[in-house]
């Protein structure tokens, strides 16, 4: 930490006791533990994967070993980082329609109670019908989007759509109990310093509702991920779509289980990619203010 | 406002009068009932009472955040949000804003930018002594200074009235007594006038130079005190015979206050 001239520091090393030593020291291994451990039980978990195909002499297109599935995604890398490039593609289009229409709808049902009366019950319907059963219906009801300066393939429309269903909710809900999360005494003093209805939202309520909004964002992530790839088996092979599930379909009528193996193990690393950029996320923006991020010393 | 036109009760031109307040919550609980209240320019009102009384009701009717059922508040001459201060029981801070942007929101909220009253903002920090802590979140403060934080945001706008309700009633006994004397000091400073929400009869006999007694069930005024002490007002006061004296008549009033209610 410190360098050892700093006599502020060099007395505060000599004030602690054997039993705030051995505290130190506990501390010391604990954060060395904290990146060991994980590491390990993964690679342990390789190895007993590994030894149970071998020993069992479990042949490949019934479960593939570790190794075989790194090598598959090593050779057919080409093939599938196309398709992997088009999951990302949709799963973040549909994150992105997930966090304007999300957030966009939330505003407005806060703003307007008859709105959010009339409009809420829709927001649940979408977010309990099975995707699965719907998704074939979506894909035919769809048609190219012409934006003018590019169209948007019919494909590609079918695929966002049902990503977004699947993604928008956790962000609608979150977002609306946020922003009425404000508290009343703040609310009572805009109202006393005459704040209007878009300073009230400005400087109160989104404030307010960020670690509300972040906290469903962490959901739909994962949740855009999976639409993407459920929509996408559900689309199937026709089409130009063809991202990580349509390798996946393709592989298993094919019977090459170690390259779907590998297309999902990269589905996985892109959930988890995910998942770890929007917890950073979540600490950049809370962490100076938020109960949730802030790390107290003891 | 100088200390001269303080020091003389009476002769003060009137800030606002309630003329018979009633205030009936949800059709059969009287909170408040006839309430009268003549407020000049310069007083420190204190409203004391027992829990249930109406004095926080009083407030928030004065605040205009609620209306009354009967009767009227009337503000002598011209009144815009800017003539407001309001202090909580709870600092009731932005954790999310610094110090300084906390006590730049009623600026904000007047569409005023942050460059062209960083002065003020600077005065009010300097006022209540946190001037070293413009760029700290709520968070990294003690109850006392979140405390502090909050009077300067009430006091940014240099306001003809701050309201404060209980605002000391959380922190201890230490902190609360020297809250008190630095709340004389900067309200010498500002000269504004001061209704004050309490149910400490110490309190509100150091701080103000009138005491309204609030009884319970209807909520409603018993009497009213003067304290004719001389502000600035210091240690020495609070240890004076007329300090006891003073605390003696309030605690009596109080206790017939609340037999009454009993």
């Amino acid at each position: 930490m410190s360098t050892m001239t700093d006599p502020a520091v060099t007395a505060a090393t000599d004030l602690r006791d054997d039993e705030e030593l051995r505290r130190a020291r506990g501390r010391r291994i604990n954060g060395i533990a904290r990146w060991v451990l994980p590491i390990a039980l993964l690679a342990l978990t390789l190895f007993w994967w590994h030894w149970v195909v071998t020993v069992n002499q479990i042949p490949h297109y019934v479960l593939p070993g570790p190794m075989l599935v790194a090598q598959t995604l090593v050779e057919d890398f080409a093939t599938l980082a196309g398709s992997w490039w088009i999951t990302i593609q949709v799963t973040f289009m549909a994150l992105f329609l997930a966090v304007t229409v999300g957030v966009g709808l939330a505003i407005l049902f806060n703003q307007s109670r008859l709105v959010e009366m009339s409009f809420f019950p829709y927001a649940v319907v979408l977010q309990v019908t099975p995707i699965i059963a719907i998704a074939p219906l979506i894909f035919i009801y769809v048609v190219d989007i012409n934006l003018g300066l590019f169209t948007i393939d019919a494909q590609l429309v079918g695929l966002l759509i049902c990503a977004w269903i699947v993604a928008f909710f956790p962000i609608l809900s979150n977002t609306t109990l946020g922003l009425n999360s404000a508290d009343h005494n703040l609310r009572d003093l805009f109202s006393i310093y005459g704040a209007t209805r878009w300073q009230k939202l400005r400087y109160l309520q989104l404030p307010s509702a960020l670690p509300y909004f972040l906290g469903g964002l962490r959901i739909a992530g994962g949740l855009s991920l999976i639409g993407a790839v459920v929509a996408e088996f559900v689309a199937g092979t026709g089409g130009v779509g063809s991202g990580l599930a349509f390798r996946i379909l393709e592989s298993s009528y094919r019977l090459q289980i170690p390259r779907m193996f590998a297309a999902l193990f990269l589905i996985v690393l892109t959930g988890v990619a995910i998942y770890l950029a929007i917890t950073w996320l979540t600490h950049v923006l809370l962490h100076k203010w938020h109960e949730s991020a802030i790390k107290r010393e003891t | 406002m100088t200390e001269a036109t303080i020091a003389k009760a009476g002769s003060r031109p009137s800030l606002l009068q309630m003329q018979g307040v009633t205030k009936v919550f949800g059709g059969d609980v009287v909170a408040l009932r006839g309430m009268d209240l003549d407020v000049r320019l310069g007083d420190f009102i204190s409203l004391l009472g027992p829990s249930g009384c109406g004095k926080s009701t009083a407030l928030r009717l004065i605040s205009g955040l609620t209306h009354p059922t009967a009767g009227r508040i009337r503000w002598d001459g011209p009144h815009g949000t800017d003539d407001l201060g309001v202090v909580f029981q709870e600092p009731t801070l932005m954790p999310w804003a610094t110090v300084e942007d906390n006590v730049f929101l009623p600026l904000r909220l007047k569409g005023k930018r942050k460059a062209e009253v960083q002065a003020a903002i600077d005065a009010a920090l300097a006022l209540v002594g946190l001037d070293a802590f413009a760029g700290a979140y709520p968070r990294e403060l003690s109850g006392g200074m979140k405390m502090r934080v909050s009077i300067a945001r009430a006091m940014v706008t240099r306001p003809k009235l701050i309201l404060m309700d209980e605002p000391f009633a959380a922190l201890d006994e230490i902190t609360r007594f020297k809250l008190n004397n630095d709340l004389l000091a900067m309200r010498q400073a500002i000269g504004c006038t001061v209704i004050f929400v309490t149910h400490s009869v110490f309190e509100s006999v150091f701080l103000s130079d009138r005491i309204v007694i609030m009884a319970a069930r209807p909520g409603r005024v018993i009497r009213e005190l003067q304290v004719d002490a001389p502000y600035p007002r210091t240690e020495e006061f609070r240890t004076s015979a007329e300090y006891a004296a003073h605390c003696r008549a309030a605690s009596d009033a109080l206790h017939e206050a609340m037999g009454d209610a009993a």
